[in-house]
């Protein structure tokens, strides 16, 4: 169920991210707390330093170089993770929430039924189309990737990939009333061999 | 004209007979600000108690998994009542009302420019909370979380009165908001000290100066969501049903629109106090002030910038997401440069610590990881990982309270002196201090790691095979220390009141006005206001105040049992009127319970009794201007100093006329919301089929009508100006903004079934609104007309003629874009 546990690529570039947010959240938390705390039990050590400097340091000096890394390496990240057309057209499962339960079926496969539990190819990408029946709800598999919302009048897709066989957590991330918190479902990746007829045979 | 020269207790006595409320039943017809503050921070208080039972009821709950404490159909109410109270009811009511308290005394005047509307916010306020306190003890509190996005929100989906309680309860809170707004930013710009310029004046001036301007225009696109929301519960008018021609994204954008800039508007004014606070104990005034206000209008502007970061998972297009991402991220430079100037003002002063101290550095710790993680959330990968788990609900909670409650708690033991006129306690604060940091720390911080572990916000209950249980039993754990803590400092606060010693003048050496008088205050603020010569926050206020209580300064006499104060140039300070203020009233009380009528009208689904309520409201609005004005030209009259200015019926520049300047501006804003929406409808909503409708000419009439009335209005001003009589021009001008108002009501009953397709009901809702400001020009060129017939009005005394040319070119300009959405929208289509 974790993000910290990723098992697909988008989930993991997630998690590098992350790791090198809090590493250098720690970092400029800690160098704050230290000047504040030298500023206040020591003030001559930092006397000398004129207004200028801790605004110009402070403000632009220290932030901005951060900033501006950071947001060009998140959009760069946001572009890859993107469900963008070219190249091999992945495989397309439609997710539709309503209140409480998702249902998922597999418009590739001519004669598969709607299921209840998301099943996946393993090792390759998948686009989950979101829809909603009647308030909005949002799809989210933590361990796969980041979440899209299902909003009623609204298609959004998502870009997912298992990197292997196994069963994942999904769960509904907006709030959509008494059942929230029961619109959880089971996310199974087939090995890509048996994934069509495993769908094939689902009841 | 001034009177004799009065000893120091005479004059007090004096001052005090003419600006003092009496105890008793009295007390409901106060307009006084230092009474009012105290009322909001009270009530304030008393709701921040209710949200933190909410909040202990939250935390039971969740302490451990499968819990069956309480079922989700009340935890559904319980953590939406928390939010809405916490965030409408607790954090904005607070700073107003301290800003109502501390202003007027931090500039050196003696009440707010608008004291009954002061009083009329206050009676706002507590009624509207009230109705959502008795809803939640009745069972019908408001359920769809404290964001309230459609369609769970809708009549469908939400369909008894819990969502109605929201949204008419919260809408009549918000007009304390604008209130507040309105009557602080004329108070900052026209009621200052003599000689306090705009660069003099105490960076708290500042912070709450871009904080009113921020509620000016953050609050409008919240209210008009409100009130189309209303409207489609009610009235089934479509607006955010995807399957009419709606979308459930215009709630969250106009939601949003107001939401971000809301957490600013909470920071901002406890960044104030923090910038008045270190000073003081850095014993040196505040460095880089002139930065500082660079950075915080900075802020103001990025804030309307990023909303959408609270949505960046409902599909819009990744590459308009990097904007947002990127002003968001870059509120953290006008952050970073206050946090640096405040660590930078210690570090070159020579800093001591105490209790207020303390609390500030609470602050320190607990915002800065909040605002880091705010950078985090601002990049849109990892924000699709944390959006609407715990890890936001930490951050929000990291931000708002070390952002609010640690600041707030800094200047309630920084001002408590001020308030009691007696000296800390101390005992209790210290110990408080640290149950409140540890306890906020264990249950926030740890919610960081349960939202990365998968747990999305606002679920009752979770199964315990998730690694979720001991985090949130931890969580539930501190929640109560927490708890202790806040009622450590409760007790903390009553007994200083009651067994606090009397204390010194200026318990803290500080350098700003408001010590520069008795505490606690009496009712004039200063029995003579000081000549500014200096920037406002190095002053010495132990010898200023007994100057200034010995009547040494402007306006330092009793005069006709008028309460005045100055009015100043808004950039130099220098006198240019004298203000006369109302004296108490029931009218702010009246006023706002016919108000209440109106709104539980609408609650109750009562709607005979709505346009009695509203009509009570007009009516007892215009009666509010009789107590004021005067019926001959004084020209200017002595106010001490060697120095004479007229009495601001006299002067063009005068505080009504910049009330209502800056209130067209907030009206502003709600109809360029209502006309955002439309057009976002029109061009994004799904279902807009684009045949063509037939065209609605009624409201090219009414444009016709409201332009006559704009050009008859001109006339009447200036016969007024030639001294001849305005008379029949302004009710010429009231008998064609009624027509204008009649041809709007008639275009709204052509169009037909307002039901069927948002493309209908929009049109509704623009010709609705046009309706109203002709109406209400209408309204304002009739009392003009009343007031010149009282003898009120003069070629030197035109502020209600000036109004009405206001008032009517907005009616007209409100019809132009009208008209032009009509023709667009009748070629979109949606009407079959």
């Amino acid at each position: 169920m974790s993000t910290l546990d990723p098992a697909g690529p988008s989930a993991s570039s997630i998690a590098a991210l992350w790791w090198v947010m809090f590493w250098g959240a720690l970092a400029l938390f800690a160098l704050v707390i230290a000047l504040l705390a030298v500023s206040l039990l020591r003030p001559s050590a930092l006397a000398s330093i004129k207004p200028g400097t801790w605004i110009v340091g402070g403000g632009l000096v220290l932030p901005v170089p951060i900033l501006v890394a950071l947001l060009v390496a998140a959009l760069l990240l946001g572009e890859q993770l993107l469900p963008k057309p070219g190249g091999a057209a992945p495989v397309r499962i439609d997710a539709h929430a309503s209140q409480w339960q998702w249902r998922f079926s597999y418009p590739f496969i001519p004669d598969a039924a709607s299921t209840s539990i998301l099943h996946l190819p393993a090792g390759e990408p998948v686009d989950v189309v979101v829809t909603a029946e009647d308030v909005i709800h949002s799809f989210w598999v933590p361990r796969l990737g980041g979440k899209i919302d299902a909003i009623p009048g609204h298609t959004n897709i998502i870009r997912l990939q298992a990197d292997k066989p196994g069963v994942y957590r999904g769960i509904c991330a907006e709030y959509c009333g008494e059942g929230h918190e029961t619109m959880g479902f089971e996310v199974r990746a087939h090995a890509p061999a048996d994934y069509a007829a495993t769908i094939g045979g689902q009841p | 004209m001034s009177g004799e020269h009065l000893s120091p207790v005479a004059l007090h006595k004096a001052l005090t007979r003419i600006w003092g409320t009496p105890p008793g039943l009295a007390r409901f017809s106060a307009v006084n600000h230092s009474i009012l503050g105290k009322r909001f921070m009270v009530v304030a208080m008393v709701f921040f108690a209710i949200g933190g039972v909410l909040a202990m009821l939250i935390r039971a709950q969740l302490a451990t998994p499968d819990s069956a404490f309480i079922g989700p159909e009340l935890y559904n109410q319980i953590f939406t009542m928390h939010g809405t109270v916490m965030m409408f009811l607790f954090a904005i009511p607070m700073f107003e009302g301290l800003a109502i308290y501390m202003l007027p005394k931090m500039l050196g005047a003696r009440d707010l420019a608008f004291p009954r509307m002061t009083a009329y916010g206050f009676w706002c306020y507590l009624f509207g909370g009230t109705i959502l306190i008795v809803a939640m003890v009745m069972g019908y509190a408001p359920n769809s979380g404290w964001f309230m996005y459609t369609p769970l929100s809708s009549g469908i989906y939400t369909p008894g009165i819990n969502a109605d309680v929201w949204l008419l309860g919260i809408t009549f809170v918000e007009i304390s908001a604008i209130t507040a707004a309105v009557e602080l930013i004329v108070t900052i710009l026209k009621m200052r000290a003599p000689g306090m310029s705009l660069t003099r004046m105490p960076i708290f001036g500042w912070y709450m100066l871009v904080t009113a301007t921020m509620m000016l225009i953050g609050f409008p696109p919240l209210i008009l969501g409100s009130i189309l929301l209303e409207m489609e519960r009610a009235f089934d008018l479509p607006f955010f049903d995807p399957t009419r021609g709606g979308d459930p994204l215009l709630w969250q954008h106009l939601f949003w629109l107001f939401g971000h800039p809301e957490v600013y508007i909470i920071f901002l004014p406890a960044a104030g106090m923090l910038s008045t606070i270190i000073p003081t104990f850095a014993r040196r005034p505040l460095i880089a002030y002139n930065a500082i206000i660079v950075a915080i209008v900075a802020m103001a502007f990025l804030s309307f910038g990023l909303w959408v970061h609270h949505m960046f998972t409902v599909g819009i297009p990744h590459l308009a997401l990097g904007f947002f991402s990127a002003a968001s991220a870059l509120v953290a430079i006008p952050t970073a440069v206050q946090i640096f100037a405040w660590i930078g003002t210690i570090a070159s002063g020579r800093p001591r610590l105490d209790v207020p101290m303390l609390y500030v550095i609470g602050f320190f710790i607990v915002f800065v990881c909040g605002g880091l993680t705010g950078v985090m959330l601002a990049m849109v990968p990892f924000n699709t990982q944390a959006h609407d788990s715990y890890f936001v609900v930490a951050h929000l909670h990291y931000v708002l309270v070390g952002g609010f409650v640690f600041p707030m708690l800094a200047a309630l033991y920084y001002w408590l002196p001020h308030f009691t006129g007696r000296s800390s306690v101390y005992r209790l604060s210290v110990p408080a201090f640290w149950l409140i940091i540890i306890g906020f720390n264990l249950t926030f911080f740890l919610m960081h790691l349960t939202g990365l572990m998968g747990m999305p916000r606002r679920i009752s209950t979770y199964p315990s095979n998730w690694g979720w249980d001991w985090l949130n039993l931890l969580s539930s754990f501190g929640g109560f220390i927490m708890t202790m803590g806040f009622a450590l400092v409760l007790v903390d606060i009553v007994m200083q009141f009651r067994l606090g010693r009397r204390g010194t003048r200026n318990p803290w050496d500080a350098g700003t006005l408001e010590w520069a008088m008795p505490t606690p205050p009496p009712d004039y603020n200063f029995a003579a206001l000081p000549a500014v010569t200096q920037r406002a926050d190095s002053l010495d206020p132990g010898r200023l105040g007994n100057n200034l209580a010995a009547g040494d300064g402007y306006l330092g006499f009793a005069r006709a049992s008028r309460q005045e104060s100055l009015g100043v140039d808004m950039m130099t300070g220098k006198p240019d009127q004298v203000i006369v203020l109302p004296r108490r009233t029931w009218l702010p009380l009246w006023t706002a319970l016919a108000t209440a009528v109106f709104f539980l009208g609408l609650l109750f689904k009562i709607y005979w009794v709505v346009p009695l309520g509203a009509l009570a409201v007009v009516g007892l609005f215009l009666v509010w201007p009789r107590a004021l004005g005067q019926r001959h030209d004084a020209g200017p009259i002595d106010i001490g100093q060697g120095e004479a200015v007229p009495v601001d019926a006299e002067v063009e520049d005068n505080v009504t006329w910049w009330a209502s300047k800056i209130a067209a501006v907030a009206d502003a804003t709600l109809y360029a919301s209502l006309l955002f929406g439309a057009l976002y409808l029109a061009v994004v909503a799904p279902g807009w089929p684009g045949q063509s409708t037939e065209t609605n000419w009624w409201p090219a009439l009414g444009l016709l009508a409201a332009f006559g009335g704009s050009v008859s209005v001109r006339l009447a001003r200036s016969r007024n100006a030639d001294g001849t009589s305005p008379y029949g021009w302004l009710l010429g001008t009231a008998v064609l903004a009624a027509l204008a108002a009649a041809a709007c009501i008639v275009g709204m009953v052509q169009l037909g079934d307002a039901t069927i397709h948002a493309n209908i009901s929009l049109r509704f809702a623009l010709y609705a609104y046009c309706a109203i400001h002709a109406g209400i020009a209408m309204l304002i060129a009739a009392h003009a007309a009343w007031r010149w017939r009282g003898g009120y009005v003069s070629a030197v005394r035109a502020t209600s003629l000036r109004l009405s040319v206001l008032w009517t070119d907005y009616a007209t300009a409100a019809l132009i874009p009208a008209w032009g959405l009509t023709l667009l929208l009748a070629r979109s289509g949606g009407a079959s």
